[in-house]
């Protein structure tokens, strides 16, 4: 019934789970697909590696940024079995498809030895079905940001659930100075964001989108609530209707003009917020807090980034090591003083001179450690824009989140047993 | 008829000074218009360039203070954005000429010669600019991993003729078809080869339309940006559009919109002033040869 | 000097040239045409005649879309026939197939409309005016010199919730959201950018008209009006036609000014090409494919219908031939009753040959 594709030879080599640990070959230099080096840092980050190994050397090959043209850029790579690339810095949310279609090696957990000092949840990003495909070298998890001044103001501690953060907004807004803030936005606009967002309310509620058995559940009570508190927060205002068109830098935005009570956002923004030029109108004003849940603490949906190795790249020893490398607690902590972005190895969170200059690590901590991956699914695309479908239906009132819910599941259900 | 053209300058000027004022300003206030119209959306690309990147957000009119960062930005090493500039300029530049050369001659063929089949063929020419980019775009790059073509300049050149070609046959072809074949005809009486004829009369005559052609093909290979995407990962080949959808802020997240506007002024200003200078010549050139 | 003879002369075309002209332009021009068309044919066949063969039987496979009991895709395409074009019309899919039909058509007659218009006013300016006339050719090329990509980004960035447009209109309009809105914001910038394309060409057609016919026209004292219609829409037409063809081509296939303005997933703005590209993002490459080859017959389609209503002079020589024997009643004397008979002959492969 199938037709062998032409091109052949794809199959045997890689048929054979067993073999891909063992085929961890050859040393020589290599390529470093990653998207665009945003913070400066990976230059100096590649340029450690490459004085200790002159006969290894890495090159990087920058992709565009958009996310959607890193990956295409890769499959494209794979697709071709080329090996131009030997290892890829890919999105958490791409593991199972580059797994499920041998774009990317096996890993065997033995030959990394210090997996087991990066954050669980981190490494649990780069598994499909139980194998390892890929090292998590930075991770992201969702974080509340607030307006101390505010708060203080009208004597309250930062909220842990939604209520309190609804009642919150309500006394400040009674204040002289809140009168005309917003209360809290994270972002709407129909696209990955969205699905985190809207994952994070269902999760947050006590529901979930994909259940640990890998089937959806989302037509629940728990995932209704969740939802509903966002759509209830755009019909009351308690989300400003601008919010619906908000990706992360709109919202940042919002916030750092002082329109925003609440935002839920990334780290990145933290040190964009507290920049003195001007830029920020909020500088030295607000704090960090974990995300609120419906009864208690909430939950984050888990980003960042893994390394994997090219199914088709040469020199696959030397990708490994290099890995190995970039994941150290060495590298990692140099990375996090050049640019904030979120460390994967554990004990970094606790290092008190890297807390001082980051003071939103310990939330950042809690938030990873208890935050959920997105469905890890082959056709994550499908479902991140079925997702989406449903969420931006529920908030833009085109549906009612109980159809909406109900609309999800049945399509999740189709895209999911597939 | 000589008549005629002695006779009617002086017409023109008669009416020009009888004419009402709204005869006389409107077409100032025309020009006005269009200068503002194309110019209004600019303008606020250079303004907001200017801004420091701290102020990116303002909607005030002048930046205040005006900044240059955004321009220091797009320089800096390491962007490869002035190579990504050269290799734009080779790639378009290659694009049209190929273009005009190859397009030139069956743009002639078509208009002048008749032979059957002709509609046929300007039929399958306008087809081919028929099909989706993007669907062109796979089985061409899988094409040029086989022959070992990805990361060179000619994976960017010739894949980009398939929109130029057909669009300047096109174009071309209307334009000569609006020149006298009388023209020609004296020539060849003149004891003109057709390609002599082609080459002295025709080509100085249709310089307008030539040029109009050579422009429109210059600025959509210039503009391309998924061809150049695809078929290219190494730096030293990027060209500028490609290099500009790669700037990022400092964090990934936050587009470094100042920068990209800059960009784009530095890839359009130089664009303009170069096909000024070309039409300006251009017309001299016309104008000399005795086409009023 | 035998340059600037005839061009005095065309006003009054000679009616007998045909037998001649064919006698001594036809000569083995069948051999010769098609040695002289080699050229443009091959590059294309080679880089659209190959890929669109390749793209017909992609959309006739489907791969990658099973997963084994490991958890791999099973590797390998699947002959399916016409099933990725039937799959295309049923259910949900169909619904969003003929939403993404009809404002692809919607944009293609909003925008060409407006950008034609827009554009034969711009060139008509461009030619009356003498001063100021660089700085509006200038002026007129920088929209459509700037790069697709970031002219996206900046009329995404005017069109902000608290951008520039907003301001300006003292709205506070969430653009980029389902509506009318984030239609009107595509169009907006399309046409700013495309409108010029279509004045530089008008203008070149204009330029290629001699002076003497509108002196002459003068002499005759048409009006404004009638000298618009009778002789300068006529003349060029046929670089407007082609203008407007192309304009209508690329439109149909609209693709980064919906995707980066207002986003992907969007229904109000969600176009074939959008669809084509969404299905090849999630490796689906044979209904892309199937998308693509669907788009490519509506353009074709679009384009006969056009060249068959309006564009007889697109082709030119066809009817050339057949309105000859009016061209005599053509240009300059606007006032002559005979209706239709002047724009037809003027229409003729622009008029001037006469031959």
């Amino acid at each position: 019934m199938l037709l062998a594709s032409a091109c052949g030879g794809g199959n045997d080599e890689s048929s054979g789970g067993t073999s891909t640990g063992g085929a961890l070959e050859g040393r020589g230099p290599i390529n470093f697909a990653t998207g665009k080096d945003t913070s400066g840092n990976l230059t100096n980050q590649v340029a450690a590696w490459n004085s200790q190994h002159p006969d290894e050397k890495v090159t990087v090959s920058e992709l565009p940024e958009s996310a959607d043209q890193q990956r295409a850029q890769m499959i494209s790579n794979a697709q071709n079995k080329s090996d131009a690339f030997s290892v890829l810095n890919m999105d958490v949310v791409w593991t199972a498809e580059f797994a499920a279609n041998r774009w990317v090696t096996e890993l065997q957990p033995s030959e990394f030895p210090d997996l087991g000092k990066l954050l669980p949840s981190t490494v649990d990003t780069a598994k499909y079905r139980d194998k390892l495909y890929g090292i998590p070298v930075t991770s992201d998890g969702g974080l509340l940001y607030y307006r101390k001044d505010l708060l203080d103001k009208a004597g309250l501690q930062p909220p842990k659930t939604w209520e309190e953060m609804v009642t919150a907004c309500t006394k400040v807004k009674a204040l002289p100075e809140g009168k005309n803030i917003g209360c809290y936005s994270g972002q709407f606009e129909k696209y990955e964001g969205l699905t985190v967002n809207f994952s994070e309310a269902v999760n947050g509620a006590g529901g979930v989108v994909v259940g640990d058995d890998g089937k959806p559940n989302v037509d629940t009570p728990e995932a209704l609530a969740g939802l509903t508190a966002l759509t209830e927060g755009f019909k009351t205002g308690f989300i400003p209707k601008a919010a619906i068109t908000y990706k992360e830098e709109e919202g940042r935005r919002a916030f750092q003009e002082g329109n925003l009570l609440f935002h839920r956002n990334w780290p990145y923004v933290y040190a964009k917020a507290q920049a003195k030029d001007g830029s920020s109108k909020i500088a030295g004003k607000f704090a960090v807090a974990p995300l609120p849940g419906q009864t208690g603490a909430g939950v984050s949906t888990l980003g960042g980034h893994n390394y994997a190795i090219s199914e088709f790249a040469k020199n696959k020893a030397t990708a490994a090591d290099f890995m190995k490398f970039m994941s150290s607690e060495e590298r990692q902590k140099a990375n996090i003083e050049k640019t904030s972005q979120a460390p994967t190895w554990a004990s970094l969170y606790d290092d008190p001179t890297l807390n001082k200059q980051f003071p939103y690590l310990a939330p950042l901590k809690a938030s990873i450690e208890s935050a959920k991956s997105r469905p890890k699914v082959v056709k994550y695309g499908d479902v991140t824009t079925a997702i989406q479908e449903a969420a931006y239906g529920a908030l833009t009132g085109t549906m009612t989140p109980k159809d909406a819910l109900a609309g999800l599941q049945t399509k999740l259900s189709s895209l999911i047993t597939q | 008829m000589t008549v005629v053209a002695e006779k009617a300058p002086r017409v023109i000027d008669v009416k020009a000074a009888e004419a009402p004022w709204y005869r006389r300003w409107l077409p100032l206030i025309g020009v006005a218009v269009i200068v503002l119209y194309c110019l209004v959306p600019f303008f606020w690309m250079v303004v907001s360039s200017l801004r420091r990147p701290a102020d990116q957000f303002d909607n005030s009119i002048i930046p205040s203070p005006i900044s240059l960062d955004n321009f220091k930005d797009v320089f800096k090493s390491g962007t490869g954005f002035q190579r990504g500039l050269l290799n734009s300029l080779i790639v378009a530049g290659t694009v049209t000429v190929l273009t005009l050369v190859i397009g030139m001659v069956a743009a002639y063929t078509l208009a002048r010669l008749e032979f059957r089949g002709k509609n046929f063929v300007l039929a399958i020419i306008i087809v081919t600019s028929m099909f989706p980019g993007i669907s062109l775009v796979i089985p061409l790059k899988k094409l040029f991993v086989n022959i070992d073509w990805i990361n060179t300049y000619q994976a960017m050149i010739v894949p980009s003729l398939s929109f130029a070609l057909p669009l300047a046959v096109w174009l071309l072809t209307a334009f000569f078809r609006q020149m006298p074949r009388e023209l020609e005809q004296a020539a060849m009486v003149d004891g003109c080869t057709p390609a002599q004829a082609f080459r002295k009369v025709i080509l100085p005559l249709a310089a307008p339309g030539v040029f109009t052609t050579a422009i429109i093909t210059f600025i959509a290979a210039w503009n391309e940006f998924l061809i150049a995407l695809s078929m290219v990962n190494k730096k030293e080949y990027q060209t500028a559009n490609v290099v500009i959808s790669q700037f990022t802020g400092a964090s990934g997240r936050d587009q470094p919109f100042g920068s990209q506007m800059a960009a784009g002024v530095v890839v359009t200003i130089p664009l303009v002033i170069a096909v000024l200078l070309f039409q300006r010549r251009i017309v001299a050139g016309l104008t000399a040869g005795g086409v009023k | 000097m035998s340059t600037t003879a005839p061009v005095a002369e065309r006003p009054t075309p000679e009616t007998t040239k045909k037998p001649k002209r064919q006698t001594s332009f036809n000569e083995g021009t069948g051999r010769l045409a098609a040695l002289l068309l080699s050229p443009t044919m091959i590059v294309l066949i080679l880089v659209v005649g190959l890929p669109i063969l390749a793209a017909l039987r992609e959309s006739l496979y489907t791969s990658g879309q099973q997963i084994d009991e490991s958890g791999f895709i099973v590797q390998g395409s699947k002959f399916v026939g016409l099933d990725n074009y039937t799959a295309i019309f049923s259910g949900e899919t169909g619904t969003r197939f003929w939403n993404a039909f009809y404002n692809t058509t919607f944009f293609t007659v909003a925008c060409v409309v407006l950008e034609t218009v827009l554009g034969v006013m711009m060139a008509l300016v461009m030619h009356k005016a003498f001063r100021g006339r660089g700085i509006v050719r200038a002026s007129i090329l920088v929209p459509w010199a700037i790069p697709t990509v970031v002219s996206a980004l900046l009329w995404k960035w005017i069109f902000q919730a608290d951008g520039i447009a907003n301001e300006m209109l003292g709205t506070q309009i969430l653009w980029s959201t389902e509506g009318w809105q984030s239609v009107l914001s595509v169009i907006v910038a399309d046409t700013w950018k495309t409108a010029p394309f279509i004045g530089l060409l008008v203008l070149a057609g204009l330029q290629t008209i001699p002076t003497d016919v509108y002196e002459a026209a003068k002499v005759d004292g048409a009006s404004v009006w009638q000298t618009f219609t009778r002789i300068t829409m006529p003349l060029v037409k046929p670089a407007l036609l082609v203008a407007v063809l192309f304009r209508i081509l690329d439109t149909l296939r609209i693709f980064d000014l919906p995707f980066v303005l207002v986003g992907p997933n969007k229904e109000s703005v969600e176009t074939l090409s959008i669809l084509a590209y969404l299905e090849a993002n999630q490796t689906r490459y044979g209904p892309a494919a199937a998308y693509a080859t669907l788009l490519f017959i509506y353009v074709a389609v679009v384009a006969y219908v056009f060249v068959k209503l309006l564009g007889a002079d697109v082709f030119g020589d066809a009817i050339q031939r057949k309105t000859k024997k009016n061209g005599r009643n053509g240009r300059g004397r606007g006032k002559q009753t005979d209706p239709g008979a002047p724009v037809a002959g003027l229409t003729a492969g622009g008029g001037l040959g006469g031959e």
